[in-house]
């Protein structure tokens, strides 16, 4: 009896022992990611906060508490202005990328799954910008679209339209189209610059390999059964795409539309390379103003402040996007 | 990617003819790019920049290559970014290895809360730490704690400020903890009785039936760290340590009108990056697929 509880004891302790032994252990395996993780990842967003709070012009200065958001959201004329108006235009790059970019990979996608020979080929084609540097990219485009020497100019040229400056290119692409019928709109209907659509072309250009990669995941996800028991019912070909693959694909619509919604608003090295934020600010994204503001200008702290609205913009943007998209989603 | 090669029959929209006609199309315009660079890249300059463009170029000028080769220290270009992918992809696989073995194979205190903070730090935008870990990258100013309350690391302009900041990857984790819960369990406890512990099981089981997965967290992780711009533009300066896409946008200022030389140089950069993508497709779809990271 007691030669028993003693045993029961040892192999209790011996437990223990283990338990202890591999706690100590995990925490081992994993003190390298957690080390670094905190360090380059979980801290530095505090520091965001903290150095957002100082005048921080290159060296640290006096403590403004929430004056720099002040000064950005409202109180500095400039700055506000600069702020609002880069919200804007990065909203409006995301409303021009997005829908063609996943209107045209859904196509895409839709024709590349049926049985068609060179599946293969075409898919390693189509997936091949987005393997390429943007910075490479970018400088290519830019020659393909000089206003004096590029392609595409020389394209449109048979079709009589010419001249136009792309990447130099302020004017409202309403704007520019009503000059050319001979009227002349009012400047809230200007529309996006030539410019910010020439890198909008870009953008569209170097993700959607991989949103038709995801689109061809999703197809490939439904049932046979369910088209063929939908045209024994004599449904047409639009009611079989409207009606089956439309629902059934909204994970992948809903996946792809959050990720790319949060890359164009982050989207920086090809706004960069292309257009550097001009023509006359057009194409200045929220994280251009943010690179300006404090690597160009060194205003790091006004910098902070900006980048910390830019990420509760974007968490913003994917709540409400779970909030009110999810709910359409049809998981099968 | 089962069903992609299961070739399934979806309803026929159109005839296989016109099909062609919009997959070609729009391929050609995804690829027209490529077409351009790699032919400008031969022509001379008066060639390109001429109006209306040629085509292809009317004669070969494959000098361009050595021209721009001795314009500028691509040699070392090319050595600092190999050092610094070959470094994170080195580093982020050994680290990732352990953390997601823990994840997947071991029972410890606090696990959901350290693996909550994983997914953390997977959703923050890359903008929340840009400027901080800028801060942290230079030296502190003098009377300033070079401690508190931002540690001052003093990596401005090294290799290490280009590979630290990315060698733990939340993302790398989750994609082998998914491949490491997929072991069996009668595996494990096999080892076990044969008194094999973590770190053995680890080595001589888990690590070799993954190696598929490991070969697509290590060319992500290449593709990021060969395609890095905004963070090695911002923490280094000289060309000693100035990685491949950095030198690409400063030659490019001066190139200037130079194209063929902005051509032929772009193509370098990309061509190793393309090369390791049509070698390793299979990995890098499959990854990305998983990952939905955008740029």
């Amino acid at each position: 009896m007691s030669g028993g509880a003693i045993a029961v004891d040892e192999r209790a302790a011996s437990r223990r022992r283990r338990l202890f032994g591999e706690n100590a252990q995990a925490y081992l395996f994993l003190l390298p990611a957690v080390a670094l993780l905190a360090l380059f990842k979980i801290l530095p967003a505090f520091y965001a906060i903290y150095i957002s709070l100082f005048r921080w012009d290159i060296i640290q200065g006096a403590f403004r508490g929430l004056d720099n958001y002040v000064d950005i959201l409202w109180a500095n004329a400039t700055r506000a202005e600069a702020f609002w108006r880069s919200l804007s235009t990065t909203f409006t790059f995301a409303a021009i990328t997005l829908p063609i970019e996943m209107g045209l990979a859904l196509v895409v996608a839709y024709v590349l799954f049926q049985k068609l020979a060179g599946r293969d080929v075409y898919r390693t084609i189509y997936y091949l910008p987005y393997v390429t540097s943007t910075v490479a990219a970018s400088l290519v485009f830019l020659w393909i679209f000089h206003p004096q020497y590029g392609p595409a100019n020389q394209l449109l040229g048979v079709f009589g339209i010419s001249g136009l400056r792309w990447f130099q290119e302020p004017d409202g692409v309403f704007q520019m189209i009503g000059n050319a019928l001979g009227m002349a709109l009012p400047d809230w209907a200007a529309g996006p610059s030539l410019a910010l659509v020439g890198v909008a072309i870009f953008s569209i250009w170097h993700f959607i390999g991989f949103q038709i990669l995801i689109f061809l995941g999703g197809l490939g996800n439904i049932p046979l059964e369910y088209y063929e028991a939908a045209k024994l019912d004599g449904a047409s070909q639009w009611q079989l795409f409207r009606r089956i693959t439309l629902p059934l694909l909204s994970p992948q619509i809903f996946f792809v539309f959050t990720i790319g919604s949060i890359g164009v608003l982050r989207a920086f090295n090809e706004i960069f390379v292309l257009t550097n934020g001009g023509p006359l600010d057009t194409t200045r994204t929220v994280s251009m103003l943010v690179f300006r503001t404090f690597f160009q200008q060194g205003q790091i702290g006004l910098g902070s402040a900006m980048g910390v609205l830019l990420t509760l913009v974007i968490l913003l943007f994917t709540l409400i996007q779970f909030r009110f998209l999810e709910r359409r989603v049809h998981y099968s | 990617m089962n069903a992609l090669r299961a070739r399934p029959r979806l309803p026929a929209v159109t005839s296989s003819v016109s099909k062609h006609l919009v997959l070609i199309l729009v391929g050609f315009l995804v690829a027209y790019p490529f077409y351009f660079m790699i032919t400008t890249a031969f022509k001379d300059f008066a060639e390109a920049s001429t109006t209306p463009p040629t085509l292809f170029p009317t004669e070969l000028h494959p000098e361009n290559y050595a021209e721009v080769w001795s314009r500028q220290p691509w040699a070392r270009y090319f050595a600092n970014t190999v050092f610094v992918a070959g470094t994170t992809v080195f580093g982020e696989i050994v680290i990732a290895v352990l953390a997601a073995y823990a994840f997947a194979q071991m029972n410890f205190r606090g696990k959901n809360v350290l693996f909550a903070l994983f997914l953390a730090t997977y959703m923050m935008p890359g903008e929340a730490t840009l400027i901080p870990n800028f801060v942290m990258m230079s030296k502190a100013p003098p009377g300033v704690n070079p401690l508190f309350p931002i540690p001052r690391l003093g990596l401005y302009d090294t290799y290490a400020a280009q590979i630290l900041p990315f060698l733990a990857s939340a993302f790398s984790v989750f994609l082998l903890r998914q491949q490491f819960l997929a072991i069996p369990k009668e595996l494990h406890d096999a080892a076990k009785i044969d008194g094999a512990g973590h770190a053995r099981f680890l080595w001589s089981i888990a690590l070799p039936i993954s190696v598929p997965a490991l070969v697509t967290v290590g060319i992500l992780s290449f593709y990021a760290s060969w395609n890095a711009f905004q963070w090695p533009f911002i923490v280094t300066s000289t060309p000693e340590i100035r990685p491949i896409q950095v030198a690409l946008n400063a030659f490019s200022a001066e190139a200037g009108s130079n194209y063929h030389l902005l051509m032929a140089a772009a193509s370098f950069v990309v061509a190793p990056i393309v090369l390791l993508y049509l070698v390793g497709q299979r990995f890098l779809v499959q990854g990305v697929a998983r990952t939905g990271i955008r740029g």
